[in-house]
């Protein structure tokens, strides 16, 4: 591997996608779709579905449960949909399992790449047009069955304050005040953030909404997981503050849901 | 048609080394050493923008003596190879060795074959994962491409050996205040004092994640050189 040295005129700048392009690893980046425009029948390929993020006093919260499908099976009970993107953002991701992982990955490079690059980090928003750029381009691969719809979530060190980003798989991005939803249990995780929704939530209420999102969206949803106390397998929540990011460890997710569990058996 | 004069080989790569160094000279040096828990870079820079040294992966940083954009010039691409390779392999298949080794190869090529050879002398530091230090590397890279792996500490830049003179030679890994107070001795002298403001002092750490990179504010500088 050479050292990438370029011209000025055919600089790729701060860009990796670009500089990817530059040094001949298009292949690694861009599918060939060939020429058929047919679906991929999607029990050949894995699925990622339900994510959450929820605003609240210190910043905003990020969780997402842990199952994956191929069709009507399970094929995977451990994946992990709720990712860093840098120090102070992250990304959830619902959609085709594959290229979604892809996407995370060249998502936090070029963020990375970006400041150290330019010596600064990309602004918040910034970083959502990265990412909704990279839905785009991801388009014909959608429109085949493998679409990808992240939620972007991080702390605003400008405006000091918790920002979300839902996005479509064409790219449109469309910034959330209170809370936002992914993937196939999103109308039932949406109707209760929406019911349990307040401004200024603390961190522990904030994680307990969540938690009790996701496990209704599991309890209708058959391609969400619940939580899985036998196997130890609990959603993984991250909250993102002015401090950064921060994943809550499976011991108090345990507690936090077991103290759910208990509520809603006094419920039935 | 009009023959060129003759100039020996040797007066060549001499003439073109002596511009080199003289650009070299001219601007201020900066010294590396091993610490406990990584290596430090202090760098005389009175800019607070225009660094002289930075992050280039995970454990490796670079620093650059010399002319500032052909120096920034290697350190874009020294990111730039560090990424490609990590992502089209995996983060740990990224190293320092390689990168010194591609910065010799070009840092060669212009050398010998361009007009001008660049008036830069860099270094490329990576700590190794072991809590002594053991894996810890220094590459020191001439504007000719010679490469030297330095052990503990290495000064960069013009007046070399005087500077290496005042810092002497560590035996064993200092902490980072007292591997600071003798390296801004040794780039004070004898009848000047540095300010945290005119120097640039960067870590790469142990025990702090992933990006074991880290820039010192001149707060946290001055409360070091004043353990």
């Amino acid at each position: 591997m050479n050292l990438p040295l370029f011209r000025p005129h055919d600089d790729p700048g701060p860009s990796f996608a670009e500089l990817l392009r530059r040094s001949g690893f298009d292949d690694l980046v861009a599918v060939d779709h060939g020429n058929t425009d047919a679906p991929i029948p999607v029990s050949d390929y894995r699925h990622g579905t339900t994510c959450v993020a929820v605003r609240y006093a210190d910043g905003v919260l990020l969780a997402g449960d842990r199952r994956a499908t191929s069709g009507n099976l399970i094929s995977h009970r451990t994946l992990e949909k709720v990712y860093p993107a840098d120090r102070h953002s992250g990304v959830a991701i619902a959609g085709a399992a594959g290229p979604s992982i892809e996407m995370v990955r060249l998502f936090q490079l070029q963020l990375e790449h970006y400041e150290k690059v330019e010596g600064n980090s990309l602004s918040l928003e910034g970083k959502a047009n990265q990412l909704s750029q990279m839905i785009r381009n991801n388009l014909p691969a959608a429109m085949q069955g493998l679409a990808v719809v992240p939620i972007f979530a991080g702390f605003d060190l400008g405006r000091d304050e918790g920002r979300l980003f839902e996005f479509d798989i064409t790219g449109g991005r469309y910034e959330e005040s209170q809370h936002a939803t992914t993937g196939s249990g999103s109308l039932h995780a949406g109707t209760v953030l929406k019911l349990g929704f307040r401004e200024g939530l603390d961190a522990g209420t904030v994680a307990d909404l969540a938690l009790e999102s996701l496990f209704e969206a599991a309890d209708e949803d058959s391609a969400t997981g619940g939580p899985d106390p036998i196997r130890g397998i609990y959603p993984v929540v991250a909250l993102i503050t002015a401090d950064g990011y921060t994943r809550i460890d499976d011991a108090e997710l345990a507690d936090r849901t077991q103290a759910l569990l208990e509520r809603r058996r006094s419920n039935v | 048609m009009n023959m060129p004069f003759y100039v020996a080989p040797e007066q060549v790569m001499k003439d073109r080394a002596d511009y080199a160094r003289k650009g070299i000279a001219r601007g201020r040096s900066l010294i590396a050493f091993r610490f406990v828990d990584g290596i430090a870079i202090c760098a005389e820079n009175t800019s607070s923008t225009l660094r002289k040294v930075s992050e280039i992966y995970d454990r490796i940083a670079f620093a650059g003596v010399g002319k500032y954009n052909e120096f920034d010039q290697l350190r874009i691409a020294g990111v730039r190879h560090a990424d490609l390779k990590g992502y089209s392999f995996s983060r740990e298949d990224v190293d320092a060795r390689s990168l010194a080794n591609q910065y010799a190869q070009s840092l060669g090529q212009v050398f010998t074959h361009e007009m001008k050879p660049m008036e830069v002398e860099i270094l490329v530091a990576e700590i190794g994962e072991e809590a002594d230090g053991a894996g810890d590397q220094l590459f020191h890279i001439l504007y000719d491409g010679t490469v030297m792996d330095e052990d503990m500490s290495v000064v960069l830049g013009g007046e070399t050996d005087t500077i290496s003179g005042r810092f002497g030679t560590l035996e064993t890994p200092p902490t980072l205040s007292s591997g600071l107070q003798q390296a801004v001795g040794a780039l004070n002298g004898p009848d000047r004092e540095l300010t945290p403001a005119g120097l640039e002092v960067a870590v790469i750490e142990r025990g702090i994640g992933r990006r074991a990179f880290r820039r010192l504010d001149d707060a946290e500088v001055a409360s070091l050189l004043d353990e």
